[in-house]
């Protein structure tokens, strides 16, 4: 352990100003795409945000060599070129983007094909033509495929603002990311309807099908924004994922907008250190010594799938560990409550100070193992409920009070199915001894009430009064 | 169209991929048509194999609402091949290149990323699609990772593994498509032996599970297979295509039949033939990438099936709708023709009595009997003229021919046997009798009319033609 904590270190030792432009132009990037991202999967499109990252690429490739072909005749001034070039891109992805959706529509509507197949016939369609295209343009352009699909922020940050040390990409990215910030801000009522209640938005006068176009094109414009720094296809781990998380984590929509933005924000430190510690550590050891580091692009997508396990394990009220806990909480509860039952009947037939009794019906009477009787008996002795005194478990007075509701609601709920259910009597019994654990004192007084406060059960035991 | 015009804009743009000399393709084609090379047809072979298993198993996904579900499997499988790639380079340098080893590792990381996309669906309450482009995304966002650890490796071969994600039909040998034969045969038995199995849980999964068949067992298979293709698909189309060739075809066959057996069947010949025509033309022009090609040429046989399927094609589409468009209209303005003779004429009160030829009825009147505009009333009066059915111009009024005469009756019978049926067997309101009337009518067939005749000969009296149960109106706001 040690060697590898310095090993890290050692690693991290290395790191440069340029490495914290990476981070920030990434973080950036991240958070920018998680805001529509918020969106898409409220309104359950996350496959359309994945079909957009594909279909970009075309865009992408035809802005470009727009873009060259403008420059070539002339129309725009070298000095204007960079700048160009990214209203061109924007504006083709956005045609790109909306044209994505108004074809799926088609196909699904003109030609009845089920949604997603209609989003997997468009998209696949669409992304085949720009691989073709970016093969065929790619002498003609300084576009590299592995570039537009994975992403290579490493290099991108070397292209810096003239004067400044910030990176052209941080800028365009951070621009971006305010632009949606802005949006999401101006639009948030008409956002939220639309995603929750699209019937009750277009009765209020919000055009549902403006709002989704709208969506698509946003979500296109900064896919191509961040396509530079992540990649095309692994935007859509930005889009997605830390909506997802955030989704996991709260309810409330400004909330999940929040807690999505730090989910993003944090994938890109994570992913690149990540990328620098974590191939040395492992195929370093394997013998592999030229591995240096990994794709950031890629370790950030790992980084946000780490975050969103870390979210459906320990999500408070809703994750996995806390449904765990809350199961055992209930099973030694019913348990001891079980146990209580049990101790209260032997008082009834009077072998309450016969230990032999007593311990034979708790070792045999009750459903549970014996570790979970231990468990259910030391939560009593804790809350006062038992003593163990001698070589023989009694009932304190506050042992015998909730005892007391315990088989009363049994004993009630045997009287009630008896009164409204044609049920034979020995029918009675394992429905009572599942429902006495959920059954409160007001339950306990309506039903008594209901039933002229019986005296007996059908099986002529009497029905203990509230304490 | 937007897809033609983009494609004639690249190609226009780049005034490529067309080859300098016209002598040269026509050689190319020769070679490629005549499949002189043993490479060629090894290539289109093997392709084409893919092709029609990918077909046919799509049917089942598409059917499935589960289509998706490939691109998960294709973008999980990358980190599976990087990976063992990885492993057999650090047990022993070289052997990276073990084709089979590296399908292995796709084979188990697709699973693991449908295992994944099940647990986040069973265990969270995200949902279906945010499921898969989340188990998509960072699986090939771990496989993209190991990929550049790859190429860092000393014997780094990373080339070759790069055919993984875009496909590289031509550098397929022989032995590669003895394999994917195998696999395809594999493919095809297992579709053909649980066609029955598939048949029910892709129409009807609750049933299926009621009826005691083993659903789960089944969709296990079922993925099984999606994980046999895609692996297949890897090394020819790559995984970011692969899962177009389990969609498209599927979803283009649909257009041409309502049956299973032949949707799959057609499912699988227009993958093969796609799959054929892509691989053809990449071998034509050696700059297309193949499984761009193949997708885009099954893109092609899929719009050619939206607009010309026989079954739900939109040309058939359309034409069934004007179709009974122009019924719903005839039916109409006959009715409105009978009634309005019917309340103009005194008489004796039995059908046989009304001439219905005899009297015209004026355009101002046929107008006012519904909520038609005068265009729409010239309209369905120049195609009934047409049709021999109504005879008169504006000035003189309007008359039924013999045969119109015969034809508004049945319609008239029709529609007041309806309306008799609603009140006697419905208990709907009077008021609302004609709306629902005029909605059915025009799909009452012979076998429903005698139906309805003797389901009210026992209460009515007037069944030759009822009365109609509500006053006639001139006024034409209750007929909206």
């Amino acid at each position: 352990m040690p060697g590898i904590l310095a090993q890290t270190l050692d690693l991290l030792a290395g790191w440069r100003p340029l490495d914290t432009w990476i981070v920030v132009t990434a973080a950036l990037a991240a958070m920018g795409c998680s805001l529509p991202g918020v969106f898409l999967v409220l309104r359950r499109q996350s496959m359309t945000g994945d079909a957009l990252s594909h279909t970009s690429l075309p865009g992408i490739v035809i802005a470009f060599l727009l873009a060259q072909w403008l420059n070539k005749l002339g129309w725009i001034s070298p000095e204007t070129y960079e700048t160009a070039r990214h209203g061109v891109l924007f504006l083709g992805a956005m045609v790109v983007g909306v044209a994505t959706a108004v074809l799926t529509e088609w196909v699904h509507k003109l030609g009845r094909v089920e949604a997603s197949a209609a989003l997997g016939v468009v998209f696949t369609t669409l992304f085949a033509l720009g691989l073709i295209l970016i093969r065929t343009a790619a002498d003609n352009v300084d576009l590299d495929p592995d570039c537009v699909l994975y992403g290579t922020v490493e290099t991108v940050v070397i292209d810096t603002l003239a004067g400044t040390g910030v990176p052209r990409a941080a800028v365009l990215n951070g621009l971006v990311l305010l632009v949606n910030l802005g949006l999401v801000v101006i639009f948030f009522k008409e956002l939220r309807i639309s995603a929750f209640d699209p019937a009750l938005a277009t009765t209020l006068g919000i055009n549902a099908t403006l709002m989704h176009y709208a969506l698509m094109a946003v979500t296109a414009a900064t896919l191509v924004a961040a396509f530079e720094s992540v990649g095309s296809i692994l935007v859509i781990a930005m889009l997605i994922v830390p909506a997802a998380t955030a989704s996991l984590l709260s309810r409330q929509l400004w909330l999940v907008i929040v807690l999505s933005l730090a989910v993003a924000g944090l994938s890109a430190p994570l992913g690149h250190v990540m990328a620098i510690v974590l191939p040395p550590l492992i195929f370093g050891r394997l013998g592999f010594d030229s591995v240096v580091d990994a794709s950031t692009a890629g370790m950030m997508a790992v980084a946000v799938g780490m975050l969103f396990a870390a979210a459906v394990f320990l999500a408070p009220g809703t994750g996995i560990l806390a449904r765990i806990v809350h199961h055992a909480v209930l099973v030694v509860r019913i348990a001891a409550e079980d146990v209580l039952g049990v101790l209260y009947r032997a008082e009834e037939a009077g072998m309450a100070s016969k230990a032999t009794e007593v311990n034979h019906l708790l070792e045999n009477a009750l459903k549970a193992g014996p570790l979970l009787r231990g468990l259910a008996m030391r939560t009593l002795i804790r809350e006062g409920k038992l003593v163990h005194d001698g070589a023989i478990y009694r009932l304190t007075p506050a042992g015998r009070d909730a005892a007391r509701a315990v088989v009363r609601s049994h004993r009630l709920w045997e009287a009630y199915l008896a009164k409204h259910f044609q049920l034979a009597e020995d029918h009675f019994h394992d429905s009572a001894a599942r429902a006495e654990h959920y059954i409160d004192s007001g339950t306990r007084e309506r039903m008594a009430e209901e039933l002229d406060q019986p005296g007996l059960d059908p099986h002529g035991r009497s029905i203990p009064k509230e304490s | 169209m937007t897809l033609a015009a983009q494609w004639l804009c690249g190609s226009a743009l780049l005034g490529l991929p067309v080859p300098s000399d016209a002598a040269g393709i026509v050689d190319q084609f020769l070679r490629v048509a005549s499949l002189r090379d043993y490479n060629t047809r090894v290539v289109l072979l093997g392709t084409t194999l893919l092709g029609v298993s990918a077909g046919v198993v799509g049917t089942f996904m598409l059917l499935r609402r589960r289509s998706l579900m490939g691109d998960v499997v294709a973008h999980a499988s990358l980190p599976g091949v990087a990976l063992a790639f990885i492993v057999l380079e650090a047990v022993s340098p070289g052997m990276g290149r073990s084709l089979t080893a590296l399908l292995a590792g796709a084979v188990l990381a697709g699973f693991l990323g449908i295992l994944a996309t099940v647990a986040i669906r069973r265990y969270t309450r995200i949902k279906e699609d945010a499921a898969l482009a989340i188990v998509l995304s960072v699986f090939f966002g771990l496989g993209i990772a190991l990929f550049t650890v790859v190429q860092n490796l000393p014997t780094g071969n990373a080339a070759g593994l790069h055919h993984f994600i875009y496909g590289k039909a031509a550098s397929m040998v022989a032995d590669h498509v003895r394999f994917i034969a195998a696999a395809s045969a594999l493919v095809l038995t297992l579709c053909l032996l649980f066609f029955k199995e598939f048949t029910v849980l892709a129409f009807d999964e609750q049933y299926a599970a009621a009826q005691g068949w083993p659903v789960l067992r089944l969709d296990v298979l079922l993925l099984a297979l999606v994980v046999g293709v895609t692996v297949i698909g890897l090394q020819s189309v790559g995984l970011l295509l692969v899962v177009a060739m389990l969609i498209i075809p599927a979803a283009a066959a649909r257009f041409w039949t309502d049956r299973l057996g032949w949707m799959t069947m057609v499912s699988g010949l227009l993958g093969g033939l796609g799959a054929a025509a892509g691989v053809a033309a990449s071998a034509i022009f050696p700059r297309l990438a193949a499984g761009a090609v193949i997708v885009l040429a099954s893109s092609f046989f899929f719009l050619v099936s939206m607009l010309f399927g026989i079954r739900r094609g939109v040309l058939v589409q359309a034409f069934a709708l004007r179709r009974s468009r122009r019924r719903v209209g005839r039916h109409d303005l006959l009715r409105a023709m009978y009634e309005n003779v019917e309340s103009s004429v005194e008489t004796d009160g039995s059908p046989e009595g009304l001439d219905l030829t005899a009297q015209p009825v004026a355009f101002d009147r046929l107008l006012a009997t519904r909520s038609w505009s005068a265009a729409r009333v010239r309209r369905l009066l120049a195609a009934a003229q047409r049709e021999g059915l109504v005879t008169g111009n504006a000035s003189s009024g309007y008359r039924l021919t013999a045969r119109g005469a015969a034809d508004a009756r049945r319609v008239v019978r029709n529609h007041r046997l309806w309306e008799m049926y609603l009140i006697t067997y419905a208990d709907v309101a009077t008021s609302h009798i004609d709306r629902d009337a005029d909605e059915i009518e025009y799909v009452l067939d012979p076998d429903l009319v005698a139906e309805l005749e003797t389901a009210l000969s026992r209460r009515r009296a007037d069944l030759a033609m009822p009365a109609s149960p509500h006053a006639i109106q001139e006024d034409s706001a209750c007929h909206g």
